[in-house]
């Protein structure tokens, strides 16, 4: 049997408030198979962003255990993590989170600095990732040059182009116009079918979730 | 791209505050340069001492004489190779403003002791032979505008009187750091005349000068020629030249440490600036930092960035400080020239002391970036990105 892209065990996560302890995932069990599209919806504060932190190990769960794409990620040391997340994590965030002293193809390039790819080779990679996203003639813009739907998709340019086995993302529509919105959802759809990535979307939009092939109602730390 | 990239477009966010910041640092380089280059300066006289001279004077205090008779009880010590003596001639020039150091000597050892001090055959011959006869050094020569054959007249303030003294020759120093402010004249013709106003302290030497064979054996040679005259009448010290010309120095030491105080502080300047800068940059890319992790960025990584760019401010001022020192010590040197010529004659500014700022800034970069890298490190990715900045 296939190991669970993400896989969740008995996961609690609680943050304290001063001396109060405020729990945000009580026993949590989460799986989802390679190559799946699933959508997280919920309220404000009901826990969805901490299950994409989680899962890229930028939080630490309470208890329990958190596997994904290979490792027990609640269990690895930081610097572990980080080469991990470069070789295996995508993120697109909902407010892109571009660094805006690089061009868009600067900021795709970032992940590959970490590589050992030559110049030559992250070149071909940035090109093709922004190909994909239907930017190629975007590539020397700064972020403050392109509009709120570029700028999602060289972010999802940026997520893509290390090739990573998940990819996490945080209310990528939240701040788009509806036919942003929509091209963007139509661009992760084409990656999850195409490209059969592994997708892990937090939304607070119906209509983004319904690109998805499950969606997870979230409330009160537990899937309602 | 590469990292060295988004350092240098980082640097480029706040061009206004990153050029103040360098300027500061300039500023500070600039006046630390020139601090070091004053006590450099203070210091010639010991830099220029010779390892193989000794110096030998009275116990008590060089203002007390030594009998000449020593000359010969030193000199026939083994491992001696030549001796000299001089006296401290203290005369004045026109006025009180007129000093420079004038020694009374017995030229042709003092020159053979003294090779440093180069001077020609035809002028140093002139020296020998005329008892007026004086040398003076090159820039003593220039300050004054006095050339060979010019007379110099000097009233005496240890012996008093009209002097007055025929320039025989110019010396050069053979090393930058060789003295070339002082007189040297005929120890026979003040003797004869301290003989007639002095009678009591004629036929005596202020210090010998004794060259060694060996410097090795400086501290041997020291406790014999010490131990010949102990429990006499005049009881000597004798040290290195090094040592000797340090007790000068020393005689200004609060000076020398304050001065030191003070380019240490102005360093701690430097740190607080940069790293205050630097705290303002990190915490403004507060959550582009935490993005730059979740893109696989190590904490390595993420103290590159910042060291990086407090190395490239500091290079930056440190480039700027040093170009603004090379004119600027000019002037000073200049200025300090026209009050202080002859006590500060070497103001130059070493690649030693160059290198010495800048070293010392970057150095205190990485310093300062430790203070915005420690509290990147300690921040937790999750919060950062959900920060509003």
């Amino acid at each position: 049997m296939n190991q669970p892209a993400i896989e969740f065990r008995r996961v609690t996560k609680s943050y304290f408030r001063g001396n109060q302890e405020v729990p945000i995932l009580r026993d949590f069990n989460l799986s989802i198979p390679a190559g799946r599209f699933l959508a997280v919806m919920g309220p404000s504060g009901s826990g969805k962003t901490t299950i994409l932190n989680l899962v890229a190990g930028l939080d630490r769960p309470t208890s329990g255990t958190i596997h994904a794409a290979g490792v027990t990620v609640s269990q690895q040391r930081e610097s572990e993590l980080a080469r991990w997340r470069a070789r295996h994590i995508g993120f697109v965030f909902q407010f892109y989170n571009l660094i805006p002293v690089l061009t868009a193809a600067e900021n795709v390039e970032l992940p590959l600095l970490l590589s050992t790819l030559a110049k030559r080779e992250r070149t071909t990679h940035v090109q093709a990732a922004l190909g994909l996203v239907g930017l190629s003639d975007r590539l020397h813009h700064y972020p403050r040059q392109l509009s709120g739907g570029q700028e999602q998709r060289v972010g999802i340019a940026r997520a893509i182009v290390s090739d990573p086995t998940i990819l996490l993302a945080d209310e990528p529509t939240g701040n788009l116009d509806r036919s942003a919105a929509e091209a963007v959802m139509a661009l992760l759809t084409r990656l999850h079918l195409e490209l059969k990535k592994t997708i892990l979307m937090v939304t607070h939009d119906p209509r983004a979730a319904d690109y998805a092939q499950e969606i997870l109602h979230f409330d009160k730390g537990t899937v309602s | 791209m590469t990292i060295g990239t988004l350092i240098v477009r980082n640097l480029r966010r706040h061009l206004l505050r990153v050029t103040m910041t360098a300027l500061g640092i300039a500023t500070v380089i600039l006046a630390f340069n020139l601090i070091v280059t004053t006590v450099r300066a203070w210091y010639a006289g010991v830099e220029a001492a010779v390892p193989n001279r000794l110096i030998t004077r009275h116990a008590a205090s060089l203002s007390i004489h030594l009998p000449l008779a020593y000359r010969d009880r030193i000199a026939g010590l083994d491992g001696v190779t030549g001796i000299t003596y001089a006296n401290w001639f203290g005369g004045v020039y026109r006025d009180a403003k007129g000093f420079f150091p004038q020694f009374a000597v017995e030229p042709a050892s003092f020159l053979d002791l003294h090779a440093e001090l180069s001077v020609r055959e035809d002028e140093r011959q002139a020296f020998l032979s005329d008892r007026r006869g004086c040398l003076i050094g090159r820039r003593l020569a220039t300050l004054y505008g006095w050339k060979v054959g010019d007379v110099i007249a000097l009233k005496g303030t240890l012996y008093p009187g009209d002097w007055e003294f025929v320039v025989r020759g110019i010396y050069q120093g053979a090393t930058s750091t060789t003295d070339e402010t002082w007189m040297l004249l005929r120890w026979d013709y003040m003797n004869e005349r301290r003989q007639l106003i002095d009678p009591d302290r004629a036929g005596t030497v202020g210090w010998y000068v004794v060259r060694l064979a060996d410097p090795v054996r400086a501290g041997t040679l020291s406790a014999a020629i010490d131990a010949e005259f102990a429990n006499s009448m005049a009881e000597t010290r004798t040290e290195t030249e090094q040592a000797f010309q340090m007790g000068f120095v020393a005689m200004s030491g609060a000076i020398i440490s304050a001065l030191k105080v003070l380019a240490i502080a102005l360093n701690g300047i430097t740190l607080l600036v940069l790293a205050n800068t630097l705290v303002m940059a990190v915490r403004e890319r507060t959550k582009e930092l935490a993005v730059l992790r979740t893109l696989g960025f190590r904490p390595s990584h993420l103290a590159a960035l910042v060291t990086g760019e407090a190395l490239l401010i500091a290079g930056l001022g440190s480039l700027l400080g040093i170009a603004l020192t090379i004119p600027a010590n000019a002037l000073y040197a200049e200025m300090v020239g026209a009050k202080l010529g002859n006590f500060f004659q070497h103001m130059n500014l070493y690649p030693s002391t160059v290198l010495l700022s800048a070293s010392v800034t970057l150095g205190i970069a990485v310093c300062a970036s430790a203070i915005p890298i420690g509290a990147v490190l300690r921040r937790h990715v999750a919060y950062d990105l959900r920060h509003v900045g």
